[in-house]
């Protein structure tokens, strides 16, 4: 831990923050304090040591939960090259998220060790549970459909898929609300400062934005025809997923800042973009231009990429600056002891 | 697994252990720590911690910068500008004040400088939110009532680091070949230790009893004691750190006398278990959930095929 070089070292003293002295209790601090106290500038909490596959898992896990939904729902409508495009991206993005968690562990042999426990206090328990149970059955539906797409009929398997693959997918289906939502929890539930701060709305947001992927994949694929659906589903997760980030940056309180500098904030705003033109797109001509469906198509995954990425970057960023965890504590504090000074 | 949303001051009792021994702790009085990191060096040896960076990092006399996988005990050095003459904390403790040592008024005076030193380790808190959310169970609650890491088990994830409200756990990223690279490593309060009626290995080593280890009900009342002793002879900004169970995470296992903000010394001035806001969490991403289910039938609901 001491190889690095100290970013805020240069800063020598350690910076004092004004004494409250005796008139503290007496006053309220409505802005944050301009200076604060650290050591040397080191950060308090610990960054999360994920590299981008958490991100990357964030952003493939809301596609193949989006995609389930919306391969049910296409099985139940009877639309199926909707329900082929929807299978398959699901399956895509339940592996290649697996992959991505478990190539982020510290020791990936050891990964069956999720299965020891069932932690009902650690979101990352309850989210391997929903995805070991989402992973099978999604994965039985899209092998009815590469066994449907092979240029010879599989004897005995093909017939067996294409029984199971109906209640595989509404099984898949029925999971697939949980393991869109349950990682805006996973960011939450620690003392990053910008994750925690944002927990009111991150599952909301992994929500729209899982909608906005999957929908936006599904009219990439296919013809407008049977897109109908996916059309809607990705203009109101993309609806969600705004709103919510609007809210979530005035609900954050300081930390919000992290959003709004460096590589998170551009993050941010190619997200912004990429959703905003997408959503527009699809709606003006979702239904009509096969072309245009499929730019808006992939500015909606490009953006829920995007946004996956910035919130990842805005928490760890928020982590290596104390300010975020030392000022909204002092508030606290404060606020606290003003309480107590007012009471009767 | 067992909720531990609770509060209590039983952690062992808590988690299932019966007939578990009085809860063991820390007290680290940092009045009386002269930054010889001698803790720093036992603990290394005792544990068989690997080496982990011989830098300078050009701040005070600290090298070792914070608590890390490999660093289970630091030693805070904070060199201090004096403030304005009678102002709170600047006086020079009396232990000090009859010899013309560094800490002498006379060489405040002299330098307008003061220095503060202390010993960080995990806390070992009562609601620990790196043992809340370990996937695996690695993790576990001792019959100490302490929190420990168990080596073969842990895989790794990395989810207690960002959940630590103090920073302390971090994943050991080497070098190579050295035990438990890639998986969570922190204090044990030296179980092994504890197992055969021994004192953990920093305590054993400090020669100025600032660590102080025993039952935590015990160094409660002692450390209550010494603020007020040092209160009394007008050491004003005295206070311990981590002693009160109605704290954000239910009162510390290993516990601080500071003389200073917490911040000064790297720590959270009002750390709270982020687990206790999981269950509203829960109950927001099951919203979401609801949300987008709703969202998708009603995406195919009259649109026609």
């Amino acid at each position: 831990m001491t190889a690095e070089p100290l970013p805020g070292a240069a800063a020598g003293m350690p910076q004092r923050r004004r004494r409250g002295g005796g008139g503290r209790s007496g006053e309220r601090l409505m802005v944050p304090p301009a200076t604060f106290a650290s050591y040397y500038g080191r950060p308090i909490v610990k960054a999360a040591p994920w590299e981008l596959d958490i991100p990357a898992y964030l952003f493939l896990g809301g596609l193949a939960a989006g995609s389930s939904l919306l391969a049910a729902g296409a099985d139940l409508t009877n639309r199926p090259e909707l329900r082929r495009v929807a299978r398959l991206g699901a399956l895509a993005g339940g592996a290649a998220g697996t992959a991505a968690l478990i190539h982020d562990l510290g020791k990936p042999m050891r990964f069956l060790n999720m299965m020891r426990t069932v932690k009902p206090t650690s979101p990352m328990s309850m989210g391997t549970w929903v995805l070991a149970a989402y992973g099978p059955l999604a994965s039985l539906a899209a092998a009815a459909e590469v066994a449907a797409m092979l240029p010879r009929p599989v004897p005995i398997a093909g017939r067996l898929l294409a029984l199971g693959a109906r209640p595989a997918g509404v099984l898949a289906a029925a999971l697939a609300p949980a393991l869109a939502s349950y990682t805006g929890v996973l960011l939450a539930d620690t003392a990053t400062p910008a994750w925690h701060a944002a927990w009111r709305e991150l599952p909301l947001i992994f929500a729209g934005s899982a909608a906005a992927s999957a929908g936006g994949l599904a009219m990439l694929g296919t013809g407008v025809a049977q897109a109908a659906p996916a059309r809607r589903l990705a203009v109101g997760g993309a609806v969600l997923a705004l709103t919510m980030e609007a809210r979530m940056g005035r609900s954050m309180g300081l930390s919000a800042e992290t959003l709004r500098t460096g590589k998170a904030k551009r993050l941010m705003d190619a997200s912004r973009a990429l959703t905003i033109g997408g959503a527009l797109g699809t709606i003006l001509f979702g239904s009509r231009i096969r072309g245009a469906a499929r730019v808006s198509g992939a500015a909606l995954l490009a953006g829920s990429v995007c946004t996956r990425f910035a919130i990842f970057e805005a928490g760890q960023q928020s982590a290596l600056d104390p300010r975020y965890t030392v000022v909204p504590q002092r508030q606290r504090l404060e606020e606290r002891a003003a309480a107590v000074a007012d009471r009767p | 697994m067992r909720s531990r949303w609770s509060s209590s001051s039983d952690p062992a009792a808590d988690t299932g252990w019966t007939d578990a021994p009085a809860r063991k702790g820390f007290f680290t009085d940092s009045s009386i720590c002269i930054g010889c990191k001698a803790c720093e060096v036992a603990c290394k040896e005792w544990n068989g911690i690997p080496e982990d960076g011989l830098q300078m990092l050009g701040m005070s006399y600290d090298n070792t910068g914070g608590l890390g996988a490999s660093t289970w005990r630091h030693v805070a050095f904070i060199e201090q500008p004096r403030r304005a003459t009678g102002a709170p904390g600047l006086t020079p403790l009396p232990m000090f004040a009859a010899t013309s040592g560094q800490n002498s008024p006379a060489a405040a005076a002299e330098t307008g400088i003061r220095w503060l030193m202390s010993s960080d380790v995990c806390k070992h808190c009562t609601q620990a939110a790196c043992l809340d959310v370990c996937p695996t169970g690695s993790l576990t609650r001792t019959e100490f009532g302490t929190v420990v890491v168990q080596d073969d088990i842990c895989n790794g994830c990395g989810y207690c680091i960002p959940a630590c409200p103090f920073g302390v756990i971090d994943r050991r990223q080497g070098p190579p070949g050295a035990r438990n690279v890639g998986i969570a490593q922190k204090c044990t309060l030296c179980y092994d230790r504890l197992s055969d009626g021994l004192t953990p290995a920093c305590a054993q080593a400090c020669p100025t009893q600032s660590i102080q280890f025993g039952d935590l009900d015990e160094l409660r009342v002692r450390a209550q004691r010494r603020v007020e002793d040092l209160h009394a002879v007008g050491v004003a900004d005295a206070r311990l750190y981590g002693a009160d169970p109605n704290d954000g995470i239910g009162g510390a296992g290993a516990f601080f006398l500071l003389l200073d903000e917490p911040e000064v010394y790297g720590l959270p001035p009002d750390p709270v278990v982020t687990t206790s806001d999981l269950p509203a969490m829960w109950r927001t991403a099951a919203i979401a959930g609801a949300t987008l289910l709703a969202g998708a039938a009603a995406a195919f609901v009259r649109a026609r095929p």
